[in-house]
Parts: C-alpha cells; structure tokens; sequence
C-alpha cells in the first residue's frame, strides 16, 4: 500500500538520522533518567512512597521525554528548510504523519524499555501481569506520539514553539497519563482484570488521534 | 460587522442587566439557606451557571471552527466567533473553578477533590489557555484561523475522553441539582427558580458580551484590509507605475 | 498548447505586504524564462507561488494543469525548486538525501547515479550534508532537482556559490531543458551570464512584471503600457 510505503520512508528517514546524531540515547535518555532519580530524591525511597508511586513516576517521566522526542522531531525538518523540501516532495501527507509519529514510538518504546528497567532497578518493583502491562503501554505510547506529531507540526516554524508544545499537548493526554497509570498499577498489583477497561481506553485514544492526525497533519504542514 | 443588530444588543445589555440584578436579589435574600450547608450554597447560583456557561462558549468554539474548516461554509466571520467565545469562555471556566473552590470548602472542608467534573473543567480551562495561546502568535489571517481551528476541534474531542476516564476512576462531586441525566432536578420552588435564573442572566451576559468581542475583533480585521490596500497601492505607485492599484494589466511588446 | 505557467493579475502575500502586486506571466513548454529585478521585487515569492507554496490572495494561476486557487498541492509532485536551501537533512548523505527525494516524488528508476556525476558529486557521495560547503550544497540541490525528473524547473539565483565548473552544469542542465520539454523560471542577478540562456526576459519591479507574456498571447487583455526593459539573445522583443 502506498501509504504504508511512503511511511515507512518517512520513518526510516527519521530513524536513521537518530542513529547518526544519537540525541535520543546521548540526551534524551540520560535526561529520562536524571528525572527518576529526581523523584527519588522527592518521593523518599524510605518511606514507601515511591514504590507504590512508580507507575506514575514511569509515566510522567515518559510524557516528559515525549516533550523532547517531538521536538527533535520537527528541529529537524526546521533545518535547511526541510519543511519545504516535505511540502514539495511529493509524499502524502497523511503517510508524513504515519512516518514522523512512528518514528517516534519507536524512539519512545527504546526509551520505556530503558526507563521500566530504571524503576525496576531503582524504585525495587516488580513487572508482573505482562500482557496487559505491555498493551497498555504500545496503546499509550502510540496514543502519546500521534497526539504529539499533530501539536508537533502545528508548534513547528514558530518561535515559540518550545514553550508551546508542552501547553497544547500535555492538557490533551492526560487521559493517557491515567488509563497507563491505572492499568500498570493493577497489572502489578496482580489485578490484571482491572487493566483491561484502561487498555480499552487507550486504545481508542490512540486510534482517534491517529485518525485525526492523519487528516489535519496536511493542511497544518501547509501555510494556510 | 456585528453579530447582532444594535438595538438589540442595547436591549440584550439592560436584559442582562436587569437579570443579573434580580438573580443578585432572589440568590442572596430570596431563595432560602440550604438546610444542610446554609449560606453557602448560595454560592450554587453563580457557579453553576457559570460552569454551564463555561460549557456553551467552548461548544460555540468548537462548532464555529468546524464551521470555518468546512469549505463550503468558510468565512472569516466563524474566525472570530471562535475567539470571541474563547476569551469568554477561559473567564467563564476561571470563575467557575474559583467559586466551585470556594463553595467546596466550608461545605467538604476541602479547596479541591479529585473528581470527574471539577477535572474536566480544569483541564478545559488549560485547553482553552492553550488555544488563546495559538491565537496570540503572529500570523497572516487565514493561517491562524486555520491552525486555531483545528486545535479547537481536537480539544472539543478530548473533553469527552477526559471526562469519562476521570469519571470512570472516582466521583465525588454533589450530585446533579438540576442536569442530571434523568433530568430529575433535586431542588425545587424558589431554588430551582434562582438557579434558572442564575442561567438566564449568565447566558444573556455571554451573548451580549460576545457580541462586543466580535465586533472588536471585526473592526481589527477591517484595519488590517484597509492598511493592505494602502500598501499595495503605495507600493504601486513607489514604483511609478499609474496602472489602478484593484486591475493591474501588464503591456505586452510593442 | 496550453501553457505551463499562466499567471494574471496574481497577489500574494508575505504576512501583510503585498510582495507580488498583480502579476501577469506565461511560460511554454520547453521555455526558458529569466526573471531579473532588484531586490524585495517579488522574485522568489513568484517562484515559491509558482511551486505552490505560498497562497494565491487574488488573480488566477495556473501551473501545469492545477488551478493554484483550488489546489496547490497536486502539481508540486512534477516540479523542482532549487532556493537558497536544500531542504535536506544535515546527517544523511549526499546520496542518501538524493535517495529519499528520489523515493519520496516516486520516481520510476530514477537517475541517481547520473545526477550525482552530472553535478560533480560522486567524489562526495557518502558525506553528510552538514558538512558540505556551500557550493557543494548548491550542487546537491541541482542534482536533488533532476532526479525527480521535473517539467518545470524553478531556479532562485542558481550562480550564487559556484565555482566554474558547478556554473557550467548549470547552465549545461539549463540549456539542456528545452530539448528535454522541460519549463525553466530562472531567476538571476547575473543578467550577461544568464541572459543568452533565456529565450524571454522578464523584469519584476515592485511585485508587477513586465515583458511576461509572449507575442502569441498578446491578443489576450489591456492596453498595452511602456516597457521598461527586454532584450534577448535574438534580440527580439516580445
């Protein structure tokens, strides 16, 4: 399918200039981890708190590097007027959209494997109620980047687009911060049944913003 | 220009007016105490139709920018329908929250709880935060319409998810007085009234006001065409050319 | 034969100003055209109308069979722009940005090997964009051009940067158009340079146009007014 091609151009194109400049494993990464720490020394690993406030941590931590992901994302294409080079090279729009969000949930997946690792490691949780656990997380995670890439453009090109990204998008997937967090609270805690409604959630979170920003990605890449 | 005819914007002023005078009258000295909180309550009459208020402008938003998105009814004048009603509407969510705060206390002993429909309006106020935001940047016309327009849309579809997800994790806000979805009001007489009341004069207040906002932002968008004009026929004639700025006809070889 | 390029009375905009006031211009298939002009003229606000990129305020324009009124997007796909940028990723490759425009426009076989030789770039093949210097850039923009295999190629003052050879396969791969039946807008300060390759010359003053369209579409509207300037290499007017 066209569509799925072209995509899959977009991401690779992406993907692979991540390889070449390393700013999600050398920056973003690091700063991932620097933010768990940083709760750590909130929360009090003493008194309990931060093991029973680990989803929420993971989580937050996630949406906070998400922040960067799309950011990086469109620094790219604001380089040599790339962002001309898309409008005129001939891709569809909506494949543009697939491409760019998909390349950042791949970015973002390598990320939480990473940072579920960190709180595992440092907050002494366990990882049980795996199916769930990791459907919640590809649903949120996608739900995340697709929500993202929409603001993503619309922010990009304008100056202020820094502060402006995280206004527009964090009020927007703070349903996602709830469904991921619930749904990994009960798939540790063993109650995998109560998962299952918040996976639900998060997968038509993610179906829809996908949907929409299949359709607005064109026009907002346009200047008017 | 206007949204509405002047002489009717006069008589929806001094409608609103009167209104929120009698709403002032029957919510602080007619309508009787709750026998539960007292006085507090009254407080009920501000803030929910504020809060229903807050509701309107958003959906005004929402359908004004699907309006203006949608070709075959594209118009500048859905543009700054939408705004108007957002600046509104982050007023009309602002006060709703504060006076929910305030209510919330002496009755619940708390400033703020974790409900469906206090965080629903709290993440609306943000999204609304967000679009004025959009708006203020700088930008040719049709692209900011554009651009806000779509924000608006894609938070007029999260409220809904924001809603139901909170709902679905706790409810503890009082119950629907009058909105609730038996429609079953559990106040009655002078109270139901008051309230009623209380929507009467908020929502005569927000389409008098929105008139106003639109007007303003019409006679913006006015200068802005004629300061248009002026420049493309300085920039004319700065060349020596005489051919009238609206035609302009190139000659051919001689 | 329907023209290329059919602009009349086009306004656009750059935020608030108006940077084309009106402009009326033809090109034909196979035709190279000069746009000269001094600075802020408009030049390459017409070239990025003429690419789709910026929107029609008023007036008509038509550009390779689309109404830019109605749908700017279609006909990009069958153009090439080359501006002051490349629009190409600092980390990728000479070859790999080749690539990805190649692939991105869906190009059937598309000449990759043959652009890179023909622009002097295959020495510089696997080195990344960032570090390329500005010729170099410019030179990858021409060969990034080509290998989309456009019908209308808009160049915004190509000469600039280049060392003899780069400015030899410009004006080889701009002499080469009309044969190939590809449209060449060309804009250009280095009027003695540019000029011989140019079939028509047009002058951009103050976001109007002078000497755009061509004796056979004459018989089209208005009075016609006192040119300002317009040789061509056969020396005939139009």
């Amino acid at each position: 399918m066209n569509l799925l091609r072209e995509a899959a151009l977009v991401a690779g194109k992406d993907l692979r200039i991540e390889v070449r400049s390393r700013v999600t494993v050398q920056q973003i990464l690091p700063f991932g981890l620097v933010v768990l720490l940083l709760f750590a020394f909130a929360l009090d690993p003493h008194s309990g708190t931060l093991s029973k406030a680990a989803p929420g941590v993971f989580w937050i931590t996630v949406l906070f590097a998400a922040l960067l992901a799309i950011g990086r994302s469109f620094s790219i294409e604001a380089e040599n007027g790339a962002r001309d080079g898309l409008r005129l090279s001939g891709l569809d729009s909506a494949a543009l959209f697939l491409g760019k969000a998909g390349a950042v949930v791949i970015e973002l997946a390598a990320l939480e494997a990473l940072l579920a690792a960190g709180v595992v490691l440092l907050f002494n949780v366990g990882l049980g109620g795996a199916l769930p656990l990791a459907l919640a997380t590809v649903a949120a995670t996608v739900g995340v980047a697709a929500t993202g890439t929409l603001y993503g453009v619309l922010a990009a090109g304008l100056r202020v687009r820094e502060t402006l990204l995280p206004v527009l998008l964090l009020p927007v997937v703070a349903p996602v911060l709830l469904g991921a967090t619930r749904a990994w609270e009960a798939a540790i805690s063993g109650a995998s049944s109560d998962a299952w409604p918040w996976v639900a959630l998060l997968g038509i979170f993610a179906v829809l913003f996908t949907g929409i920003g299949m359709l607005a990605f064109g026009p907002l890449l346009e200047e008017s | 220009m206007t949204l509405l005819n002047p002489r009717i914007s006069r008589v929806l002023g001094v409608a609103a007016l009167l209104s929120l005078i009698a709403l002032a009258v029957f919510g602080l000295f007619v309508a009787p105490p709750d026998a539960v909180q007292s006085d507090a309550q009254r407080l009920m009459y501000l803030h929910v139709p504020s809060a229903w208020i807050a509701y309107l402008a958003f959906g005004v938003t929402a359908l004004s920018s699907a309006l203006y998105l949608w070709r075959r009814t594209r118009s500048p004048v859905w543009d700054r329908l939408a705004g108007a009603s957002a600046e509104l509407g982050v007023l009309f969510t602002a006060m709703t929250l504060i006076m929910g705060s305030l209510w919330g206390r002496p009755v619940w002993g708390v400033w703020w709880a974790w409900d469906a429909r206090l965080v629903t309006t709290a993440v609306l106020f943000f999204l609304y935060v967000g679009y004025l935001a959009l708006r203020r940047v700088p930008a040719p016309l049709e692209t900011r319409a554009k651009r806000c327009a779509i924000a608006a849309l894609v938070a007029f579809v999260d409220v809904p998810i924001v809603h139901f997800s909170v709902d679905w994790w706790q409810t503890l806000h009082q119950q629907a007085t009058v909105f609730t979805p038996t429609l079953d009001a559990h106040i009655h007489g002078v109270m139901a009234l008051t309230l009623w009341l209380g929507v009467l004069a908020f929502t005569l207040l927000y389409v008098y006001l929105l008139d106003k906002r639109y007007r303003l932002e019409a006679l913006e968008e006015d200068l802005e065409a004629k300061e248009l004009a002026k420049a493309i026929e300085e920039r004319v004639q700065g060349a020596g050319i005489t051919a009238p700025p609206e035609h302009v006809e190139v000659g051919v070889g001689q | 034969m329907p023209p290329v390029v059919r602009l009349r009375s086009a306004v656009c905009l750059l935020g608030r100003f108006p940077a084309l006031a009106g402009v009326d211009l033809d090109v034909g298939e196979g035709e190279v055209v000069l746009v000269s002009g001094g600075n802020g003229a408009g030049k390459t606000t017409l070239l990025r109308l003429l690419a789709g990129l910026v929107p029609l305020r008023s007036g008509s324009a038509w550009v390779l069979g689309s109404d830019l009124s109605e749908d700017s997007k279609t006909h990009r796909r069958q153009l090439s722009l080359v501006g002051h940028e490349t629009g190409c990723y600092d980390d990728l490759t000479v070859a790999e940005n080749v690539r990805f425009a190649a692939r991105a426009a869906n190009v059937a076989d598309p000449p990759e090997e043959e652009v890179l030789h023909q622009f002097g770039l295959t020495p510089l093949r696997d080195v990344v964009h960032g570090r390329l210097s500005a010729g170099q850039r410019r030179r990858l923009g021409f060969a990034i051009a080509m290998v989309r295999t456009p019908k209308l190629l808009l160049l915004d003052e190509p000469h600039a940067g280049l060392d003899a050879e780069g400015r030899a396969a410009l004006d080889a791969m701009v002499a080469g158009s009309p044969a190939a039946g590809r449209s060449v807008v060309l804009v250009s300060h280095e009027l003695e340079r540019t000029r011989p390759l140019a079939a028509r010359e047009v002058v951009l003053t103050a976001g109007q146009a002078h000497g755009a369209l061509p004796e056979s579409s004459r018989a089209v509207e208005g009075p016609a007014t006192e040119l300002r300037e317009d040789t061509t290499q056969s020396g005939s007017r139009t």
